[in-house]
């Protein structure tokens, strides 16, 4: 009866809320309630899980769920317990900076010897490493800049001016085969995944989901523009010395040029959105609303937080030599680099 | 970036202290050596503290190292 087949698999669930969630959306049982949602852990597993399967229903959904569950009341009001749990989990936890200034400039500064994720994987990375950080990212960039797209309304002006300029970039500049999704995928052919959109939700670890779930928290609460807009100067503003180092990473590792030309075209691109997202979306916004500068720092705190605690989570498991993954990655398919 | 007036006003290039100059794209560039580059990007990046290791592009390098 169901005609709504196209999109990824729902995951088998990681506790009772996602297992409720996912039942809910199957049409085969009840939701949790809100108080359970509630009292959940709201950085582990079955929480974030249960967080990003309402989100998904905003982006692509899942095969075999009815499109209308997107706006399902019930739903939203799981998906708002669970959303109150996380914000105030990051609103306690989050080192906040003094001022908006002291949060960009703090980003601004390159570290002479970086310990993070990137710097591991340029000098130290394998092809199997490269390989599990390029599955879970996917849950991110095979939907690149898609949750930042929804701040577009709620800005105006030199704002959204910008913001439209920047996303208009990562959409490929009018050009489908320049979109970053697309480029991403690319990537991960190279190195032998497969670029099926939502093929690596099940194997991503929840400091993962919950990096995702942020932008997805930011993008949908206009209440939050601020703190998006902080989140995407947080990754603009990281993402070209980053990039960088990917970039070197897979081409000592030979991972093939797809791979190689995704993180090239970031640092240059990042090179240039990070000033307008800095100096026009950032400054634009708060020439019209002051007072949401204590979000912009917010947002980019918060993105920072959950951003060190997935590099703890990957590079723990990395260095003693296991895998970062709930479910390993298939043998690599062959590819012709 | 799609827009007609374009080509009726004056290219803006906006300056910034210890970073790179913006300049609205898409633009061609001729190099010490007489090669030219091209870029599409609704803006572009040039690096002005020849460090940048995608001379002329800026690749962040210019940031303080702390």
């Amino acid at each position: 009866m169901n005609h709504h087949l196209r999109g990824p698999q729902l995951p088998p669930s990681r506790g009772p809320l996602s297992a409720a969630v996912t039942a809910y959306l199957s049409g085969t049982g009840p939701l949790p309630r809100p108080a359970d949602a509630a009292g959940a852990d709201p950085y582990g597993d079955d929480a974030q899980l249960a967080l990003y399967l309402c989100y998904e229903l905003h982006y692509r959904g899942f095969a075999g769920v009815g499109p209308r569950f997107e706006w399902d009341p019930e739903l939203l009001r799981v998906r708002g317990a669970l959303e109150d749990g996380f914000l105030a989990a990051l609103r306690a936890d989050t080192p906040g900076h003094d001022s908006l200034d002291d949060a960009l400039g703090a980003l601004l500064v390159e570290p002479v010897e970086g310990t993070g994720v990137t710097h591991f994987l340029r000098d130290e990375g394998e092809l199997w490493h490269l390989r599990e950080y390029a599955a879970q990212r996917s849950l991110y960039h095979l939907k690149e800049a898609d949750p930042h797209a929804w701040v577009l309304p709620r800005l105006w002006g030199r704002a959204k001016a910008a913001m439209a300029a920047v996303e208009f970039d990562e959409f490929g500049g009018g050009r489908a085969d320049r979109v970053h999704a697309r480029l991403f995928a690319d990537l991960m052919a190279d190195l032998g995944l497969d670029t099926a959109y939502g093929r690596y939700l099940d194997a991503a670890p929840a400091p993962m989901l919950a990096v995702v779930n942020l932008m997805s928290l930011f993008g949908l609460h206009r209440d939050l523009r601020g703190a998006l807009v902080g989140h995407f100067a947080e990754v603009e503003i990281t993402s070209s010395p980053g990039s960088r180092r990917l970039a070197e990473a897979m081409r000592r590792t030979g991972a093939g040029p797809a791979a190689e030309f995704f993180y090239d075209e970031h640092v240059e691109a990042d090179a240039v959105h990070e000033q307008v997202v800095r100096h026009d979306v950032i400054g634009g916004l708060l020439a019209e609303e002051p007072e949401l500068a204590g979000d912009v720092a917010f947002g980019i705190d918060a993105t920072e937080y959950l951003e060190d605690r997935l590099a703890r989570w990957l590079l723990t498991r990395w260095r003693a030599g296991r895998s970062s993954l709930r479910t390993p990655l298939e043998a690599q398919m062959a590819h012709t680099s | 970036m799609p827009n007609e007036s374009a080509d009726d006003r004056a290219r803006r290039i906006t300056m910034r202290r210890g970073g790179p100059l913006l300049v609205e794209g898409p633009v061609e560039i001729e190099l010490e050596d007489g090669t030219t580059v091209s870029s599409d990007r609704f803006r572009v990046a040039l690096c002005t503290c020849r460090r940048s290791r995608r001379y002329p592009w800026c690749d962040t390098s210019h940031r303080r190292k702390g």
